[in-house]
């Protein structure tokens, strides 16, 4: 049984079909790359599967329920979390508070008026822990909007995964991120949530990660799932080869035999 | 570096606020043996337009939400004790205090409901649209309301006791203490509010309502029960206003009174949890001088929100967290 499954999923702009009757299935326990060039759907998806965007048609199954027409905050009550490209953190607030934000929602304390979140070690002392685990315990107390831009990338992640989800997607964790930023960031979370024995879906650019972190590869091209699999029947895969040639930076065939997976 | 750090240090009472704090609250008690009578129903209007203020801020502070419409609270929480008197000759302030709470609340529960839908521009537009309603309605349902000459509220009872004697002194003595009172337990739950957990929420709302969302916050429903609070609180000032005014009139529901309580919040500094208080209590005496020194004293206050936003963009509070933090750096 799939822990998330899509069925004919669509989503279109205008004339233009960003997700077209996509079938996609996760399953449980599995650490899942989502690939594919600009434009060919990846985020979109997401979108929709993390409740940001409606879908036009198809449906959402989340264990077993129909969460297709659930609002955002009720898929990530049943365990569906994600974080964000772009970084999408409380700027205004410390990178301890945005941890504990998190927590205090999870355990459904945000609906609490009397008594002081200060007061409330459980939480803190939770936050501290994840801080230190994506090690950012030193930043703490300074502003989420002050940390460097991989640092922040880490704390987008750390604010998703405080959330305890079943499902978590990880929308491209290292864009923006220097290449020699990229590998210890992704030491970190992956360690993180396999030691959590969630359920990751991780998108991204860069193939070396795509394929040193996950076990199972599903390529996305024009709004279709094109190819999937593991990663070597993925770097086997001629439509994969010839359809995402040119998109990898170097200009280089985007993954031929030097990979160093 | 400012409102979320001071926040969660602030959570803790630390002794630093405490040094502040009680010789303000000792002041506060010997201010009616200290200065005159003018002086202290001055004040008193200060610390009634606090209570409005802090209730405005929980919405453009914490929430991020500038609401132009708060007039309609204030004005309404002064109409709930000029009907109750009016219509049920009632003349307790505990009753009036909980009429105007009731009142306020279907109001701002009414208000918010249309409002929250809508952030920025468009929420500030709406919540003005709908003051200005509040206000026509008083304005030309003059055999209900009065009209533009009002409602006259007559001296109160407080806690059951009948004033007696003469009105300034009651106003200036038994009147002050009252609305301390009242005021100290607003700034206690208010303060309780803005540091609970529902009170980070609103901040982290106020910061990124997208990742707010996805953290599992109903962004819409924790807006509108930040309008109500707002709403209510603003409305027991108004409450406490009528009596000290003696008469609800119309000029504290058009939208020109919002304007004052936006001000007073940005003179003060609605990023710090004392601005409001600090900017309403200046404002005040700002506006008493100027009326008194001046016909134009609508020119003055204009040239000070224009220093204002070009020098103390943080208001006063900011300012002086600024000038703390660079005196503790050189020391």
């Amino acid at each position: 049984m799939s822990l998330l499954a899509t069925k004919a999923l669509t989503k279109s702009f205008g004339d233009n079909y960003a997700v077209n009757r996509v079938d996609f299935a996760v399953q449980q326990g599995e650490v899942l790359a989502l690939i594919g060039s600009n434009g060919a759907g990846k985020t979109t998806l997401v979108n929709l599967v993390s409740g940001l965007l409606r879908a036009d048609s198809g449906q959402i199954i989340f264990e077993n329920n129909d969460v297709t027409q659930q609002k955002a905050y009720d898929r990530i009550k049943v365990g569906i979390a994600r974080s964000f490209q772009l970084v999408n953190l409380f700027d205004h607030l410390s990178c301890v508070d945005n941890v504990a934000l998190s927590i205090f929602s999870r355990e459904g304390k945000t609906q609490t008026l009397t008594a002081l979140a200060s007061r409330d070690r459980a939480v803190w002392d939770e936050a501290h822990e994840l801080l230190r685990q994506f090690g950012l315990d030193r930043h703490s107390t300074m502003l989420a909007g002050s940390i460097s831009h991989g640092e922040r990338k880490l704390l987008d992640v750390a604010v998703a995964y405080a959330l305890r989800p079943k499902l978590l997607f990880l929308d491209e964790p290292t864009s923006g991120v220097s290449t020699r930023e990229k590998a210890p960031i992704m030491d970190i979370v992956s360690s993180i949530v396999r030691s959590g024995g969630i359920t990751v879906v991780i998108i991204e650019h860069d193939m070396d990660i795509v394929f040193r972190y996950s076990e199972r590869i599903v390529v996305m091209h024009q709004g279709t799932v094109l190819a999937d699999g593991t990663p070597d029947q993925i770097r086997a895969n001629d439509a994969v080869t010839t359809t995402l040639i040119g998109t990898h930076p170097t200009g280089e065939p985007a993954f031929g035999s030097s990979g160093n997976a | 570096m400012s409102t979320a750090t001071t926040a969660v240090s602030a959570a803790r009472i630390p002794w630093r606020t405490l040094a502040w704090l009680v010789p303000v609250a000792l002041l506060l008690l010997a201010a009616p043996y200290l200065v005159d009578e003018f002086q202290i129903i001055t004040l008193t209007y200060g610390l009634i337009a606090a209570i409005g203020a802090l209730g405005f801020n929980l919405l453009l502070g914490y929430t991020g939400l500038l609401s132009f419409g708060h007039s309609a609270f204030f004005g309404g929480g002064a109409y709930a004790v000029a009907f109750m008197v009016k219509y049920l000759k009632i003349a307790s302030m505990e009753l009036f205090l909980a009429g105007s709470i009731l009142a306020n609340a279907i109001v701002s529960l009414l208000f918010g409901f249309v409002c929250v839908r809508y952030t920025r521009i468009f929420f500030g537009i709406l919540t003005l649209c709908l003051s200005q309603v509040l206000w026509s309605l008083a304005f030309k349902f003059f055999w209900v309301t009065g009209g533009t000459d009002g409602l006259r509220v007559p001296t109160p009872t407080l806690l059951g006791s009948v004033a007696g004697g003469d009105k300034m002194q009651f106003l200036s003595h038994q009147y002050y203490y009252y609305v301390l009172g009242v005021f100290a337990i607003c700034v206690f739950l208010m303060w309780v509010i803005v540091h609970s957990p529902f009170g980070k929420a609103l901040q982290a709302i106020r910061d990124n309502e997208t990742r707010a969302e996805f953290i599992g916050i109903r962004i819409r429903r924790y807006r509108l029960i930040a309008f109500v609070i707002s709403g209510v609180f603003t409305g027991i000032a108004g409450a406490l206003w009528a009596p000290l005014n003696g008469l609800a009139s119309p000029d504290v529901l058009i939208w020109t009174f919002s304007g004052e309580i936006v001000f007073m919040t940005v003179l003060g500094g609605f990023r710090t949890f004392v601005g409001p208080i600090v900017g309403a209590i200046a404002f005040t005496y700002l506006k008493t001088y100027a009326v008194g020194f001046t016909t134009y004293w609508q020119l003055l206050l204009g040239v000070v929100l224009v220093v204002l936003v070009l020098l103390l963009p943080t208001g006063i509070m900011g300012a002086v967290e600024r000038l703390t933090a660079r005196l503790r750096g050189t020391r």
